[in-house]
């Protein structure tokens, strides 16, 4: 893997926003964009595939949701019934309105955690792990573009130029 | 600018008309004496082919044993809730009779007396389903009119850049302030000159019989009701009035001093707001029912005013860009309105069963009283409601690009306008008629009405201004509002 890539630095957001456009309107694949903050419809402006993060913590919740029913309907009516409210009637259902608290509460607790895990797993993040960050400056004030190059390094180097990099290096992957 | 289009106008005078009809069917349908009411209420059982109820009827005449059941099962209610029955004394006597009723010997003279009283307490159940019908109705697009202006003033006070392109159209709907804040105000000035009995604790014969509304009765009395009413009102239209001069001002201005006048004005509006509105849900609602509280009474209400409202403004801010104006809102401002209907679905749901599981844990007779009549009487509006409210929103509204879809939002927005009338519905009917209730004529015929009311002074406001406000300091952040 020696793939050569260019770096552009950006030092604000809406300039860094057009660059995109105008990468992507030129018709070359951005490798990556490093930013201090997110930044909003970069995703978009990079042609990103729409995350699928949603549709994991839907489900999260669901099992949230499933598990607390489960818990609760096994600790306070079979295994050891409650005469809950001045209402022994050992029903979950009839009990229901004092569960939905922690029903609510398990529901955000599973979709939370379980998606902030997931989050990590997918984008690599681990414990120790070394940081894939080209440049430190991105974790301080600066935006970087990367884009791998095909021996077009002078036509990529005139175009980033234009956009208003305020810097242009180039490196080996 | 826009003009009032003439279907729109003639649509808007047919709902008028059509419902106008249906009010007064109501009014003339409704039982001037107790043998009117008692042959409505056995049409009832026999229209609906229930056998048997007729059964019931059959042997209603002569036997004492059913009117005695069917009052054992009420009293449970009748303590609080019902209108007519909280006069305590009377309903120390229900109490009394239902047990006696267990005893053999129970004397036929206590029987018929009690069936007696029954029968004129359903003839005032029956008398008060056309003004609670008009009331709901007169209400609820008061409410919208209202949850718009505290929407407005809220945006006005936190200089939010991404609303003022629709400033216009919120200006449009408060307009309705003034139509139906006099006549929400006619019905309670009709209620205080006894022309109607919604409102339990105007009635002095049951005042000097009932302990605790007479305890009450300092803050609970006509002319201070009125009075406070006026207040609420007039402070609620003046803000209107004094915001939109100064809104409309802005745009011949060349400086931002109407601009900044406004957002202190609307600052010290929402202190005024969050006060009266409360107040006001006391008065107009929950005093309906005199023995019952809840302290978190005037939030839910305003809950349920605010999503209403807000689901309006997208409604109307729709149906404008469908018709070629308002060309600079975009999907991101659809998407915005569609995210605070979602939030405050929510939030009405949170207050809604805050309230609830409270009062149902508690289970203190005079609070959960409340509960159990809608409960029994009023099941499928009280949990048809929480699915319209709670579920539809959630699911309909949860995915990020359906807020974006305008038909989307336009389908959620209709089943939330009726979850919210079956609130107010719920809120108001069960104190006033009891199990009487029905969504007939009356009641489609007020809505009707007032819908055609609320279209016709909204959208003829929308004509009388530029519909994008110029000027406003933060229009172009508007315009370019993206999310």
């Amino acid at each position: 893997m020696a793939n050569k890539v260019i770096q552009a630095l950006y030092n604000d957001d809406d300039v860094l926003m057009l660059a995109v456009k105008k990468v992507k309107a030129a018709k070359h694949h951005i490798e990556e964009v490093y930013c201090p903050f997110p930044v909003h419809g970069l995703d978009k402006a990079m042609g990103l595939a729409p995350t699928r993060l949603a549709i994991t913590a839907f489900m999260y919740g669901l099992v949230g949701l499933a598990v607390a029913i489960t818990m609760m309907n096994y600790i306070m009516i079979e295994d050891w019934p409650q005469d809950i409210g001045g209402k022994p009637s050992f029903s979950y259902l009839e009990n229901m309105p004092a569960f939905v608290p922690i029903m609510f509460e398990l529901t955000v607790f599973f979709a939370a955690h379980l998606m902030v895990i997931t989050f990590y797993m997918r984008s690599r993040l681990w414990p120790f792990k070394k940081a894939e960050n080209p440049d430190v400056r991105t974790t301080d004030d600066l935006f970087l573009m990367e884009i791998e190059i095909h021996d077009n390094e002078a036509d990529l180097h005139a175009l980033l130029a234009e956009t208003g990099a305020v810097e242009i290096k180039v490196s080996q992957k | 600018m826009y003009t009032f289009s003439n279907r729109l106008k003639i649509a808007s005078f047919i709902l008028m008309a059509v419902g106008a009809i249906g009010i007064a069917i109501g009014f003339m349908s409704a039982p001037s004496n107790v043998a009117e009411a008692k042959a409505i209420v056995a049409a009832q059982a026999d229209g609906h082919g229930d056998a048997h109820a007729t059964e019931d009827h059959a042997v209603s005449d002569g036997a004492t044993e059913t009117h005695d059941e069917d009052h054992a099962s009420m009293t449970d209610h009748e303590m609080t809730s019902d209108a007519h029955a909280s006069d305590a004394h009377e309903t120390e006597a229900h109490v009394a009779e239902a047990s006696h009723s267990a005893d053999p010997h129970a004397s036929e003279a206590h029987s018929e007396d009690h069936s007696a009283a029954h029968d004129e307490h359903v003839l005032h159940q029956l008398q008060n389903k056309p003004w609670a019908a008009l009331y709901v109705a007169a209400f609820f697009f008061f409410m919208i009119a209202l949850g718009v202006l505290a929407f407005y003033a809220i945006q006005r006070a936190a200089q939010a850049g991404w609303s003022p392109l629709l400033f216009r159209v919120m200006e449009g709907i408060t307009a309705y302030l003034v139509p139906g804040g006099i006549i929400v105000f006619l019905i309670l000035v009709a209620s205080v000159a006894h022309m109607n009995h919604l409102f339990v604790w105007m009635d002095p014969e049951v005042v000097a019989h009932d302990a605790l509304i007479e305890g009450k009765s300092g803050y609970l009395n006509g002319p201070f009701f009125l009075v406070r009413a006026a207040i609420f009102l007039s402070g609620w239209i003046a803000y209107r009035w004094y915001s939109r001069k100064l809104s409309l001002a802005q745009d011949a201005a060349d400086d931002n001093t109407n601009f900044v006048k406004n957002f202190r004005l609307s600052a010290a509006f929402l202190v005024f707001y969050l006060v009266t509105e409360s107040m006001m849900s006391w008065d107009w609602i929950m005093s309906i029912d005199p023995h019952w509280f809840s302290t978190l009474f005037g939030w839910y209400i305003f809950a349920s005013m605010f999503v209403s409202g807000i689901t309006v403004i997208a409604l109307v801010t729709i149906y404008l860009k469908s018709k070629g104006l308002l060309e600079q809102v975009n999907d991101s401002h659809i998407h915005d309105l569609a995210k605070f209907m979602f939030g405050i679905s929510v939030f009405w749901t949170y207050l809604w069963f805050s309230q609830f599981m409270l009062i149902w844990y508690s289970n203190i007779p005079e609070e959960v009283t409340y509960y159990v009549t809608r409960i029994q009487d009023y099941n499928l509006p009280f949990f048809g409601m929480l699915a319209l409210n709670f579920i539809f929103p959630l699911l309909l509204l949860m995915n990020s690009d359906f807020k974006r879809v305008n038909w989307f939002v336009v389908m959620t927005g209709i089943v939330i306008l009726a979850g919210h009338y079956l609130d107010i519905f719920n809120a108001i009917m069960p104190s006033a008629v009891g199990d009487q209730w029905f969504i007939g004529i009356p009641e489609i015929g007020a809505v009707l009405f007032f819908a055609g009311l609320f279209i016709y002074t909204v959208f003829n406001a929308l004509t009388k201004a530029p519909i994008t406000p110029k000027h406003n300091p933060f229009i172009e952040e508007s315009k370019h509002f993206h999310y």
